[in-house]
């Protein structure tokens, strides 16, 4: 690890501030920047820790839910509300790393972790994300777990997180707050895709601090599930996942939600699949067509092109355990 | 900086760990370094406090050090394993505030004023823990390495609530890899645990 400064802040202010000097990073749980930092892929000059700043509170509204920036998985994951009117977000969350990386990692950490592409994170190869312009080993090289959605020539990096999936299938909002004021940012708008520039990673400005992720109630939230397919039965990640809901009257769909985990270049949302399903019975023959759709375009590569027919049939799994809740 | 703990004599590794720290502190000593600070600047060390194990220690660290490194090559306390080192083993599991986390993705820093739990500190007047009794009872280890980790892990598992079946506790012991392959016995150490700690 290079040297660091490291400043402990209390303050949203000092922090929004301090994230605004060059080569600084904001440190929560740790479990991605720290790892990051040994193997010299990200060198932040200052270190600037935010886990202790007043943002960790979870707090249910009437027409949805705030997760604050530092709540840690396990408290997202285990909490009351969330687990009733979110499920796939508590199963996501508990699908994800281990119970000691979950009580450690936060919310706006998992927002802004890093690709485990093995290119990114081996300083002996080269990688567009790491080093702008150096070219990209991965496009020729291992790519069993590598994205078949969002690619480009110059970088085919999965994104990593399940809760960003099911945050992606819940019409999550980042809030955000920076040396111009606050905003929010549409979910799927945070994470970029790598087209000529994959080193840009989030549509975050220097300085920006997220503060909190907005999840607002539905129907279809209330009924969703997250399903994950992975080498081992824990502690690993994607191979492929989805995150759906999906709302029901009348024996009809009037509303779906469907995003695609260990695909995609970013948390993967899949509208046209969703549409498919408005005004149809929650059958397999359904889910099946909204499957192909989710995966339309998908550009498999030599060693993870398994990874199609396996995303759909998790797709029409987690739509089937849907129209089983509904 | 390191205090010297209880231990009587001067042993093998504690001469090499004297001996490092020695140098190392002969390397780092210079006049551009700024003592007592509560953060760094590039170089600095920094000062912090950890409860380590009931103990209050007033530590001077690298901002660079991890909990891991500080508590196995500043402290002496080797119970605590660096197996993988990158958060993807669990042997480095300790509990802070009484969760149990990955000491090695953990800055020491960050930890600063909290409260350390690792293997040595789970013995009560000389008694093992339970988790201890029940991981010798049920033959849970074989070469013993995860070891330190899986029992502190089963510690922050139970105080958790976990353990009501044997489902539940591999997904919830699913943190902690062992090699070795011994987890029918972890299972069942940690089964006749639920409720009980």
């Amino acid at each position: 690890m290079r040297e660091i400064a490291f400043q402990r802040t209390n303050s949203v202010e000092e922090a929004v501030r301090g994230g605004a000097q060059p080569e600084t990073a904001f440190l929560a749980g740790g479990t991605s920047l720290v790892d990051l930092m040994k193997l010299e892929v990200l060198n932040p000059a200052r270190v600037l820790d935010v886990s202790r700043l007043d943002l960790s509170r979870i707090e249910p509204t009437a027409d949805g839910i705030r997760l604050g920036a530092t709540a840690t998985n396990t408290v997202v994951a285990t909490h009351a509300e969330v687990k009733r009117r979110w499920p796939a977000l508590s199963e996501a969350l508990l699908s994800g790393a281990s119970p000691q990386l979950r009580n450690m990692a936060t919310v706006a950490g998992n927002l802004l972790q890093r690709t485990r592409c093995a290119y990114y994170r081996d300083l002996a190869t080269r990688c567009n994300k790491r080093n702008p312009g150096a070219g990209c080993d991965a496009l020729d090289g291992w790519t069993r777990m590598h994205a078949i959605l969002g690619g480009s020539e110059r970088c085919i990096a999965l994104h990593p997180s399940d809760m960003c999936v099911a945050l992606a299938a819940l019409d999550a909002v980042v809030h955000v707050r920076g040396p111009r004021g606050e905003r929010d940012i549409p979910f799927g708008d945070f994470h970029l895709l790598p087209g000529e520039h994959p080193e840009r990673e989030f549509a975050l400005d220097p300085g920006e601090l997220v503060t909190w992720v907005f999840v607002p109630g539905s129907a279809a939230a209330a009924r969703s599930r997250y399903v994950k397919v992975r080498d081992r039965l824990s502690y690993a990640f994607a191979l492929a996942s989805c995150a759906a809901g999906l709302e029901v009257a009348d024996g009809k769909i009037k509303a779906a939600r469907i995003a695609l985990g260990g695909v995609g270049t970013k948390p993967w949302r899949a509208p046209q699949a969703e549409q498919a399903l408005i005004g149809e019975p929650p059958q397999a023959a359904s889910f099946r067509k909204a499957a192909d759709l989710a995966l339309r375009g998908a550009q498999p590569r030599a060693d993870n092109s398994f990874k199609v027919e396996l995303t759909k049939r998790v797709v029409i799994r987690a739509l089937s355990l849907c129209a089983e809740a509904a | 900086m390191s205090e010297h703990t209880k231990d009587e004599g001067l042993g093998r590794r504690d001469f090499l760990v004297t001996g490092a720290a020695a140098m190392a502190l002969a390397c780092a000593s210079g006049p551009a370094r700024r003592e007592g600070a509560s953060s760094a600047a590039p170089g600095d060390s920094m000062e912090i406090t950890l409860v380590v194990n009931g103990e209050k220690r007033a530590l001077r660290i690298d901002p660079r050090i991890t909990l891991l490194d500080l508590l196995r090559e500043n402290l002496g306390l080797i119970g605590t394993k660096k197996g993988c080192d990158m958060g993807q083993c669990g042997a480095c599991t300790v509990l802070a505030d009484g969760m149990r986390i990955d000491s090695c993705l953990a800055l020491a820093a960050q930890y600063d004023g909290r409260a350390i739990t690792t293997i040595e500190g789970l013995t009560k007047d000389g008694a093992l823990h339970p988790v201890q009794e029940a991981f010798l009872q049920e033959d849970a280890f074989q070469c013993g390495y995860c070891t330190p980790g899986q029992i502190l892990s089963c510690v922050g598992f139970l105080h958790e609530g976990g353990g009501g079946s044997d489902e539940e506790i591999r997904e919830g012991m699913s943190g902690n890899i062992c090699r070795c392959g011994a987890y029918p016995n972890i299972v069942a150490a940690v089964r006749g645990l639920h409720g009980r700690v």
